[in-house]
């Protein structure tokens, strides 16, 4: 048995790494995934631009706009004088937000009573809008506490009105003020959430392909005839041809999670071998997938397309952009069918929280089980005959 | 042991509403070069495979070497070596590479290995080649060694698939050489095609049309054949008028065209040919050549087939 998955094992790395394009393509398009997704993927807004639209024209006022240009966030790019500039600027995207201190701003400040600004947003895109009425909202609460102890009598608030496409959404900044300290990312920055997530869907991606590819490949080139005359067992294909594939997964998985390290400094907290014994749990499920849609497809176009079909929907469910917690009931059942779902949790656990078996056995569990399940199912779907 | 190499027994496979093989029973003895002969898609592939375990019967069974298919698929691959219609070596590995695979795959024991593999390379008369990328290869190497890693592990029964189909004539020749020696070895050789000439090789034949076993005896039997008919060969200056001319004249059966002249298949030939003589004299078509030949197979095979279209129509 170990002698023919050996023989197997063997004949699939001379193929694999004889050609030179091929050892590139195993390895290079996954550092350039992650290189393009790392830039791309991040929903921080670092430089939101803003129209300015004083109507108080006061030092007070004056002083609010030096709050927002030294905050590092903004980018106060045109100053409006009257509504018809603030519509032209927000329909041309000239700007992410118009900030307008509303008349009488200072007076009501230096008589103790709730002053206003309003936030127009520009909606299109719903994240960057709320991300920029929460900077703002910020500022104008951290300018706020500051003018408090110069009338130390009076609770000073400023009414901050944010308005977007869909209506006003007024927000009085609390004469209480929460404290807020952020854990495990202390920066808020997304590419930390995200890189790790990128890693996951790699090796996803990578491992599926393959597998899928790698045995309708034997039958196009009527090889796996020849095969199936041997005494062979289903399981010793099986085998062989997905541990070639499991190395592969798991040196991308080192590869992307260096590169991770090194070019985007993202913390890894956790421990290296966890990971890696973590991504042997998680191939098994990918692996077995990728035998599965091998087993359903007669040729490789056939296999790719099955691939992409099951690599979508694991993506969009797996919780690497969207929170499952906002998907309705439902889905977030669905959820839970999804690989990827457990290993996004354990992949972010570990490089960010440093959390070890002790918090993520569930999602190990969930992979054994589902590794185990779906490997079996695809061997018993494999036969050796052509009926 | 009753002799037989191959045995089967009434075997028939459909795919959906198409009968791919139609009640089927023959025997191979132990030995044997045993030939299949028939039109693409007349069953002999599908045949094939069943009798390797690739295909399940649709009902009736066979056996190899007195082993039961349908029971002991595994028991009979170590059986058996098998070379499908489509070249099915590695292309991206040497030839070494292949052999090794496969003789691994078979579970050639270590100790045997090389021997094995120094058998197959001089057999296929690649040893200056061994390590040479299989796709560098050309058609007719590429055969010998597709046929070399099929019996790595010495099966006493072979069931090639049109293995020369595709290969330049010389080539084909000394792939037949190969399974001559095969056979006069103790191998029992089960080999499909669709090439008359390699159909004389052939201890005995099988012709096969439309699923269905037609014919079935040595070659030389089958030419006495054709039903108690004879054959004559016709040269005159107009073949087509004379074909016109001898149709449905009495005791004339069938008239094809062959090379320049035609081949006439009469009830009985010394009377055919004086009516023959009358009706192109009338006609007043000169006869170049007129005479009674030994049907070659093909005469034989287009015959029968032909008569099986006329049954069925």
């Amino acid at each position: 048995m170990w002698e023919r998955i050996g023989a197997i094992l063997r004949k699939e790395f001379i193929q694999t790494l004889r050609e030179p394009r091929l050892r590139f393509l195993l390895f290079m398009p996954p550092l350039i995934q992650l290189i393009i997704f790392g830039y791309t993927v991040t929903l921080d807004v670092d430089h939101a631009r803003i129209a300015w639209m004083d109507k108080d024209r006061t030092p007070e006022s004056r002083a609010l706009l030096a709050r927002f240009q030294g905050s590092g966030r903004f980018d106060v790019v045109a100053l409006a004088d009257n509504e018809d500039e603030v519509q032209s600027i927000l329909d041309h995207s000239d700007a992410h937000a118009v900030i307008s201190v509303l008349p009488g701003f200072a007076r009501d400040l230096a008589r103790g009573r709730t002053a206003e600004v309003q936030v127009l947003l520009d909606g299109t895109n719903s994240n960057t809008a709320s991300l920029v009425s929460a900077y703002s909202a910020g500022v104008i609460q951290a300018f706020a506490g500051d003018v408090r102890p110069k009338q130390a009598k009076n609770r000073q608030t400023i009414r901050v009105e944010a308005r977007g496409p869909g209506g006003a959404a007024g927000m009085a900044a609390a004469p209480i003020t929460a404290q807020t300290r952020v854990w495990f990312n202390p920066d808020l920055r997304s590419r930390n959430y995200f890189v790790p997530g990128v890693a996951a869907n790699i090796m996803l991606m990578i491992t599926l392909m393959l597998t899928a590819q790698a045995i309708v490949r034997e039958r196009e080139i009527g090889t796996m005839e020849q095969l199936m005359v041997t005494p062979m067992r289903p399981i010793e294909l099986i085998l062989g041809k997905t541990l070639p594939f499991a190395l592969v997964g798991l040196t991308n998985l080192a590869l992307v999670t260096g590169a991770a390290l090194l070019i985007f400094r993202v913390p890894f907290r956790g421990n290296f071998l966890l990971l890696l014994f973590c991504g042997a749990l998680f191939m098994m499920t990918s692996l077995g997938a990728g035998l599965f849609l091998s087993t359903i497809s007669h040729t490789q176009q056939q296999a790719n397309m099955a691939a992409f079909f099951f690599n979508t929907p694991a993506f969009m469910l797996s919780g690497f952009t969207f929170p499952i917690r906002n998907m309705p009931q439902s889905v977030q059942y669905l959820t839970y069918l999804d690989p990827l779902r457990y290993f996004m949790e354990i992949i972010r656990g570990v490089f960010l929280k440093g959390v070890g078996v002790s918090v993520l056995w569930p999602q190990m569990a969930s992979l054994a089980v589902y590794g185990v399940i779906i490997l079996t199912l695809s061997a018993l779907r494999f036969h050796k005959n052509l009926d | 042991m009753n002799g037989f190499a191959v045995e089967i027994h009434d075997m028939v496979k459909t795919f959906g509403d198409f009968v791919a093989v139609d009640h089927v029973s023959l025997q191979v003895k132990t030995g044997e070069i045993f030939g299949f002969l028939g039109p693409n898609g007349a069953g002999k592939s599908t045949t094939i495979r069943m009798l390797c375990g690739l295909l399940i019967p649709t009902s009736g069974s066979a056996s190899v070497v007195d082993i039961d298919v349908a029971k002991a698929p595994e028991q009979v691959r170590r059986n058996i070596g098998y070379m499908s219609q489509k070249f099915s070596l590695y292309d991206d590995l040497t030839v070494e590479q292949n052999i090794d695979f496969y003789s691994r795959m078979y579970g050639v024991p270590r100790e045997r290995r090389a021997e094995r593999k120094d058998y197959v390379l001089r057999m296929a008369n690649l040893t200056e080649r061994r390590d040479a990328l299989t796709r560098e290869l050309s058609g007719g190497w590429k055969q010998r060694l597709a046929l070399g890693c099929a019996i790595l592990h010495d099966p006493p029964v072979l069931f090639l698939d049109e293995p020369t189909s595709g290969v330049d004539p010389i080539a084909r020749a000394a792939f037949w050489d190969l399974i001559r020696d095969l056979a006069r070895t103790g191998h029992t050789v089960f080999v499909s095609t669709h090439y008359m000439d390699e159909a004389e090789y052939c201890h005995r034949l099988a012709l096969m049309h439309r699923g269905k076993v037609i014919a079935l005896g040595a070659p030389a039997e089958l030419r006495r054949g054709l039903n108690h008919h004879s054959l004559l060969r016709l040269d005159t200056t107009a073949p087509l008028d004379t074909m016109r001319a001898i149709e449905g004249a009495p005791g004339v059966v069938e008239v094809a065209v062959f090379g320049s002249g035609l081949h006439v298949v009469v009830e009985e030939a010394e009377r055919a040919m004086e009516e023959i003589r009358r009706r192109l004299g009338a006609k007043g078509i000169e006869i170049r050549r007129l005479e009674k030949i030994l049907p070659s197979l093909e005469d034989v095979f287009v015959a029968m087939i032909e008569a099986e279209e006329r049954k069925a129509a």
